[in-house]
């Protein structure tokens, strides 16, 4: 990039060509998030109470495991897309940089953490313990 | 490489009326930001105790139905349906429409509603169950 010339200069400094991806990913992740949320909400109010033994023996089958497996991948999708504006939006310099590494740490370990609950639920079975 | 001019900025926030419009706006990011740090914090937080067998589970739900964790999830249910409405009016008006001053206006207004609406319905359910 940039040879000198004034075009050079403009590519230098203009779209990294990648904000539409970014948008519609937003929009894909809104569209998944508002059948996958409804669903939690829906199932959780469903369920005679949030007591142990009906949460888990809930979530330990199938469909309700995986698509709460998905929810949690589409949420920290679309979350860290929709910080990562507002910290570009409100921070510069340095700090941005730092600012989005923890957005990487916070999106991938949350998401990992809320995944690894959930398998374990999934394949050790419910209501153990 | 990076030249260090002060580059144009346009005017926004001094040239416009401030509105409905305006205000639901700024708020689903307030709210956005709430979902995706203590919203994905009480999730996980539920998850993990979940996982980590009966007596966590329940030492979480005892924080979770203490008058804190009500204000904190009474919040989350708000904030969460205040984005999902602002969501859907982001499908509509990328699609090109809604622009019109006064449907415009009326969908600013109806979000906050629709969220209070939505908001007293889960949890007039919530409480019902527990009487």
């Amino acid at each position: 990039m940039g040879t000198g010339t004034e075009l050079g200069r403009v590519r230098g400094l203009g779209s990294a060509k990648e904000g539409v991806h970014h948008w519609w990913m937003q929009r894909v992740t809104a569209f998944g998030n508002v059948f996958l949320v409804l669903w939690f909400v829906v199932s959780l109010l469903r369920l005679p109470s949030l007591d142990f033994a009906i949460v888990t023996s809930w979530l330990a089958a199938p469909l309700p495991a995986v698509l709460m497996a998905l929810l949690v991948i589409n949420v920290c999708y679309h979350f860290r897309l929709g910080l990562q504006v507002v910290i570009e939006d409100y921070i510069h310099g340095g700090s941005r940089i730092i600012a989005l590494g923890i957005l990487h740490l916070w999106t991938f370990g949350m998401g990992a953490a809320a995944l690894y609950a959930i398998f374990k639920i999934a394949f050790t079975g419910a209501a153990h313990g | 490489m990076a030249v260090k001019h002060a580059r144009p900025l346009s005017p926004h926030l001094s040239i416009w009326k401030p509105g409905a419009h305006m205000a639901i706006s700024i708020f689903n990011r307030v709210f956005g930001v709430g979902l995706a740090t203590a919203g994905t914090l009480m999730l996980v937080s539920w998850l993990l105790a979940l996982a980590g067998g009966k007596e966590a589970y329940e030492g979480f739900m005892s924080y979770a139905n203490w008058w804190p964790g009500y204000l904190i999830t009474i919040g989350l249910t708000f904030a969460f349906f205040f984005h999902f409405a602002m969501g859907a009016r982001h499908f509509v008006m990328d699609a090109g429409a809604g622009f019109e001053l006064k449907a415009n206006r009326l969908w600013a207004w109806l979000i906050p509603l629709g969220a209070v609406l939505l908001t007293a319905a889960v949890w007039l359910i919530i409480l019902g169950k527990a009487l």
